[in-house]
């Protein structure tokens, strides 16, 4: 069952917003930012030791918003697991009633917190999503049969506004052929990227669903332009939170305009606050969303 | 060649300390340590004059030809003989294959004076970069000579990944993305690239490599 497939298949506009398990056993934070975003989402991304730091185990998080009573989307990378123990995680989700799944590479451990881990990588997420796609089909990566198969319904992530283009496209090809059924995308500033990315996606059966990201700060902007890998804030938009008298409602109302763009070109909209969950609602209906 | 890289002269000390040794002999290594420049004579005279002023006594140095040569090192410490068994330790400035054929060839604690770091290409004089990863599984007839499972930071054979951007890396953000590289070569060539690199056998490089090339083989294997 997953509502988030199902509304995409009926050719809806969909929301996804994303939640950040914590450090720690302590959920009722993860919670609260559930509650917040949930009812106005069709479903919660939830991040896998996101920039390569420790956090409770996405798959435990996402059996938690399950129950509090939202779909969650299960993240998973490359970086921390073999194949054997991504593949056993796979399983495991689909028995738990998680069937949403955005499979990536992942971030490199020697940016993280612990820098002197072992980046695993056994498979990139290409093999990922075909892999995923074989445990929906009944068989493991080795080809062996399974005693049930999952249910999966495998996301992957694309980058628009990555250059070479062409060989950023080559990729999200490659992963379509491999399995995949919608993007998720990091946040876009360039709707002619976005543009350009659906018209070659959208034609090959896979949905786009496009990121925003609420820059409440110069400091989160710097913070993004330095530290998160594919993406780049453009100057002007850091201009424009700058020079604003309240940079928070400016990130609210650059928001607004750009969840409107990406509702006249992908299929969804996936929203990464930050930290203002709060605001969230707001932006969603002043986009006409709710 | 294998590239090795001084170690830290405390631990080695502690080593030495450790057997209780005030008297060493110094084991270098001809072939790549002599290239590195950590396991050459003039490394060896560094380490021997250290040794000197931490108040031990060098009891003699060699460098072996090849010091990974399990035969050829017998041969050199039986030829050092006098000055190995005066020696409380051995001193090896080599990789760690060559401070295994030391230790299997003489009865006195072995400590390694390097560590080995990769398996590397001399780019110009003491400019060393890693290239290949010895995976037993080459797949570099399909990357146009440019291994992804080494230059890639994340190995990955299927890329960019997500953090490429504006064609570099994200890891190493000076370099540029191996897989636009990759993909580059390949198009300049005018050939296509292989629609997707199925995942990796490891079991092609299982831990510990053991290869007899006097073995009986089946007819054919591995011929041209």
């Amino acid at each position: 069952m997953s509502r988030l497939k199902d509304t995409l298949a009926r050719g809806e506009f969909v929301v996804t917003g994303e939640v950040a398990p914590p450090v720690g056993t302590d959920v009722a934070a993860m919670r609260r930012s559930a509650e917040t975003l949930g009812p106005h989402c069709h479903a919660l991304n939830v991040t896998d030791n996101q920039a390569a730091t420790l956090h409770l185990a996405s798959l435990g998080a996402c059996r938690l918003v399950l129950e509090w009573g939202f779909e969650p989307v299960f993240q998973q990378t490359c970086r921390d697991r073999n194949r054997l123990a991504l593949q056993s995680d796979l399983l495991a989700a689909s028995a738990l009633g998680i069937t949403n799944v955005l499979l990536l590479t992942g971030d490199d451990p020697r940016w993280g917190d612990h820098p002197e881990a072992k980046a695993v990588f056994d498979i990139d997420s290409t093999q990922l999503v075909r892999a995923a796609a074989g445990l929906n089909a009944g068989r493991d990566m080795h080809g062996d049969e399974l005693t049930g198969a999952t249910d999966l319904f495998i996301g992957a992530a694309v980058f628009p506004e990555a250059e070479p283009w062409d060989i950023q496209l080559a990729r999200a090809v490659q992963k379509v052929d491999a399995g995949v059924e919608f993007f998720q995308t990091q946040a876009i500033f360039d709707t002619d990227a976005l543009e350009r990315a659906v018209a070659a996606l959208r034609p090959r059966g896979v949905k786009v669903i496009a990121g925003v990201i609420l820059l409440r700060s110069v400091r989160t902007i710097d913070f993004i332009n330095e530290r998160v890998a594919g993406l780049m804030v453009p100057e002007a938009v850091r201009e424009r939170v700058a020079g604003a008298a309240d940079p928070k409602e400016e990130a609210v109302a650059l928001a607004i305009e750009q969840v409107r763009a990406i509702r006249g070109i992908a299929d969804g909209v996936h929203i990464m606050p930050l930290g203002l969950d709060g605001v969230v609602p707001r932006i969603l209906a002043e986009a006409g969303l709710t | 060649m294998i590239i090795t890289k001084p170690r830290d002269w405390t631990r080695i000390l502690g080593n030495l300390d450790e057997v209780g040794a005030k008297r060493v002999f110094i084991m270098g290594c001809g072939q790549c340590a002599s290239v590195a420049g950590t396991g050459d004579e003039k490394a060896i005279l560094q380490a021997k004059a250290a040794l000197e002023q931490s108040g031990r006594e060098v009891t003699g140095w060699a460098i072996g030809e090849v010091a990974c040569h399990l035969a050829a090192m017998r041969l050199e410490t039986r030829k050092r003989h006098g000055e190995i068994e005066s020696a409380d330790a051995v001193l090896v400035l080599t990789c760690g294959s060559g401070v295994q054929t030391v230790a299997d060839s003489v009865d006195k604690p072995v400590f390694p004076g390097l560590e080995s770091v990769f398996l590397g290409n001399v780019i110009r004089h003491g400019v060393f970069e890693e290239r290949c990863q010895m995976c037993g599984d080459c797949v570099l007839d399909l990357t146009a000579g440019i291994c992804p499972v080494t230059t890639c930071p994340k190995g990955l054979l299927n890329g960019p990944c997500g953090g490429m951007w504006a064609g570099k890396c994200e890891v190493l953000t000076d370099r540029e993305c191996t897989h636009v590289r990759i993909q580059r070569r390949l198009a300049e060539q005018g050939r296509t690239r292989v629609a997707e690199i199925p995942a990796k056998d490891f079991s092609k490089k299982l831990k510990p490599g053991s290869i007899n090339m006097r073995a009986p083989k089946d007819e054919g294997e591995g011929k041209p």
